[in-house]
């Protein structure tokens, strides 16, 4: 089965986790868009991204450490990558509700399958988790408020095209996952 | 828009680069797992392989161009959705009869299109590009090697054409000259004819 991959530093386990979002693209995507999403909608939605994420993170890290489930990771992955990059393209509006529960959706899920890895490494997992919820929360922090802030028509579409490349990119990566062997 | 709020505009846009720079997997090559790189690189040089790609991904820019917003970034939006669409069903091994043909008519009719500054409506416009969309994601998507990283692949596949499509609109701005106008339907006019010539390759 296809697994997240945790990276070693050398600088412990915290490092670890705070590194793993920027070598981990199938990560980093969903929460890329995400935060390009609650920026796009305002700071209000922004600050829930912000604290509901990385807290679902945690949780579904916890969820995956202990129970391991064996559930069809990449395919699913991919396509809530997808739906996040075409939700910022389309650029709707959205209830603050629905933010949180994509917030949710996506921390709950991506956690758990990073949690499975935590579980095999054993050693410092519990410090390798923060330091990767310590990475999302500094991830959205930065790029909702600088999306929130952007008022230029052209900006905004700027982001929107971002948005699209996500999807794009997400649609193929699920290619990949059901590619046959 | 003053001079100023543009300039604090661009200022956030190139602190917006710089962070997705930092973020990029690349800077980070001393950790990364192997084919990471390569899976990247490998993803960016393909859309560019190929003469035929190129020219029709240049021409959606010129044509957005020509015919102004929302056009210009809502055809460069669609291209490189739907041909990530093709390009999966590509990788899942789905026949579509005549690709190559399908590329060589993309680039005729998009350089066409440039060539009579066609102006349909931009839903026809975009379904247009998205049908010719897929016959180029479904060519790269049989082409794709097995193993190596499909995700870093797919971001730099996709961040290329989307790149390929900038260079057309920014050619394509061109167009607000009366001899920049007639330039871009010369170019329009090399399009087409270099499509007439992928045809007739594809043909024999």
């Amino acid at each position: 089965m296809f697994l997240a991959h945790l990276m070693n530093t050398g600088l412990g386990p915290f490092y670890d986790g705070l590194a793993h979002l920027l070598v981990t693209p199938e990560d980093l995507l969903p929460v890329l868009a995400l935060a390009l999403l609650s920026g796009l909608r305002g700071p209000r939605f922004g600050r829930v991204a912000l604290f509901t994420l990385p807290l679902a993170w945690l949780t579904g890290s916890a969820i995956g450490r202990l129970f391991s489930p064996h559930w069809a990771w990449p395919v699913l992955s991919a396509v809530l990558t997808l739906a996040l990059g075409a939700l910022v393209a389309a650029d709707r509006p959205l209830p603050v509700g629905a933010i949180a529960a994509l917030a949710i959706a996506l921390g709950l899920w991506n956690g758990s399958w990073n949690g499975i890895e935590l579980a095999r490494a054993r050693a410092g997992a519990l410090g390798t988790g923060l330091g990767v919820a310590c990475a999302i929360f500094a991830v959205v922090a930065i790029v909702a408020a600088l999306v929130a802030t952007v008022r230029a028509p052209w900006a905004r579409i700027a982001v929107r095209v971002g948005g699209s490349w996500i999807a794009a990119a997400a649609l193929f990566m699920l290619g990949w996952a059901l590619r046959p062997a | 828009m003053s001079l100023l709020s543009r300039r604090v505009e661009l200022a956030r846009a190139a602190a917006f680069a710089f962070l997705a720079t930092l973020l990029w997997p690349s800077t980070a090559l001393a950790h990364t797992r192997g084919g990471e790189a390569s899976g990247f690189l490998a993803g960016l040089s393909h859309p560019v392989s190929g003469l035929d790609h190129v020219l029709a991904m240049i021409a959606v820019g010129l044509w957005g161009a020509q015919l102004g917003p929302p056009a210009v970034w809502l055809l460069p939006v669609t291209f490189p959705m739907v041909m990530a669409f093709g390009g999966t069903l590509g990788l899942l091994g789905v026949k579509i009869p005549g690709i190559e043909i399908g590329i060589a008519l993309s680039a005729i009719g998009l350089g066409a299109a440039v060539l009579f500054e066609a102006r349909p409506k931009l839903a026809i416009a975009a379904v247009l590009v998205g049908f010719f969309a897929i016959f180029h994601g479904h060519a790269h998507g049989t082409e794709l090697p097995a193993g190596g990283n499909g995700v870093l692949y797919s971001i730099g596949f996709v961040i290329a054409t989307g790149l390929l499509h900038l260079t057309g609109i920014g050619i394509g701005l061109i167009h607000r000259w009366p001899a920049g106008r007639m330039a871009l339907r010369w170019a329009g006019a090399a399009v087409a004819l270099a499509g007439l010539s992928f045809l007739w390759r594809a043909l024999t």
